[in-house]
């Protein structure tokens, strides 16, 4: 099942699917680790809810959800 | 203090982001966070302020050290994920790699998570023949388990690589020879390339002649070629204008960067 990282929760995994975004955005986002095939979880989340933390390749990274819900994710176990 | 007034229609300015070019001029580049600084110290004796947290080294530190009775420069710059980035220190080390022209380029990066330290590793190397892949952190890479081959990955990249703990200084002398062989050119080196698509290939065969008779001695013509088929707007201007070194001088994108 895949969805949106911005709906992935504290202590779920999930694995990068697609990256839905184009140009520099895109390019940042995969100079930063946020690859296809990639296991992400969240770290934090900020008392608001935008931004949040996340764990990529063994370093935290938060995105805002204009980022991240335009990435998609497949939770897995 | 008293400066020489600059003539008026003096074409060859310094640049900038060029140190004085007494000595060889070795970059240490690498992500944030993989021990840059702590490298840099090593090799310089300096006191470099070290710390556990990224974006540290805002502006790049300077320092001198000696192979063989020789003194090189050692510039340390910021740690960045990318060459292609946005933010102003990030910025700094990226025009520093492309523009600076470093004799020798040391790519930093923590063994534990090698793979997304190549990244940058392979953008350096598609600039620069010149550099050396440093694999610092192995203490605590061992600790997780991971070992690295050392010999495969130099094969791989055709770059040296040098596994350091440079807290307690494993590796640094090696360093310093790969960084004596490189810096001299007594090591060819030709590095990994990335391969573009075919059609993004046969552009660049045509942009970047033509920039390079604009532009003589501007390094990292292919960056600038592929900006342009980005379609990057500032870089289109300012070779419109043909003040694209100027520009560099500057840093591209830090606003100040106005064109006339």
């Amino acid at each position: 099942m895949t969805k949106k990282l911005s709906e992935l929760r504290r202590g779920e995994k999930g694995m990068i699917v697609k990256v839905n975004l184009n140009g520099l955005t895109r390019r940042r986002l995969l100079d930063l680790g946020f690859i296809p095939g990639t296991i992400i979880s969240v770290v934090f989340e900020s008392p608001l809810g935008d931004p949040v933390a996340y764990l990529v390749r063994d370093t935290i990274i938060a995105l805002r959800k204009e980022e991240s819900e335009k990435i998609e994710v497949e939770l897995i176990n | 203090m008293f400066w020489k007034r600059r003539e008026k229609n003096q074409q060859l300015v310094q640049i900038e982001i060029l140190p004085k070019r007494k000595n060889k001029i070795i970059a240490l580049a690498g992500n944030p966070n993989t021990g840059k600084s702590t490298i840099f110290n090593r090799l310089t004796g300096l006191k470099q302020h070290t710390g556990n947290w990224p974006g540290k080294t805002v502006k790049k530190a300077e320092g001198i050290f000696e192979i063989k009775d020789v003194e090189y420069t050692l510039i340390d710059l910021p740690g960045t994920y990318s060459l292609l980035s946005t933010s102003e220190d990030e910025e700094i080390a990226r025009d520093f790699i492309l523009f600076g022209n470093p004799d020798a380029t040391v790519i930093v990066c923590d063994a534990s998570v090698l793979e997304r330290n190549l990244n940058l590793a392979f953008q350096i190397m598609q600039i620069t023949n010149r550099c050396i892949l440093c694999v610092n952190l192995i203490d605590e890479a061992e600790r997780k388990g991971v070992e690295i081959d050392k010999e495969t990955l130099e094969g791989e990249l055709r770059i040296p690589v040098v596994l350091t703990n440079a807290r307690s200084g494993e590796g640094i002398d090696e360093l310093k020879e790969k960084i004596f062989l490189v810096s001299n050119r007594f090591l060819k080196l030709s590095p990994k390339k990335i391969q573009h698509k075919k059609e993004i290939q046969e552009k660049l065969n045509q942009l970047v002649p033509l920039i390079e008779r604009a532009f003589p001695g501007l390094y990292a013509s292919e960056w600038i070629a592929l900006r342009l088929l980005e379609g990057d707007k500032k870089i289109r201007k300012a070779i419109e204008l043909g003040n694209l070194l100027e520009l560099i001088n500057k840093g591209l994108n830090n606003g100040n960067g106005e064109l006339k």
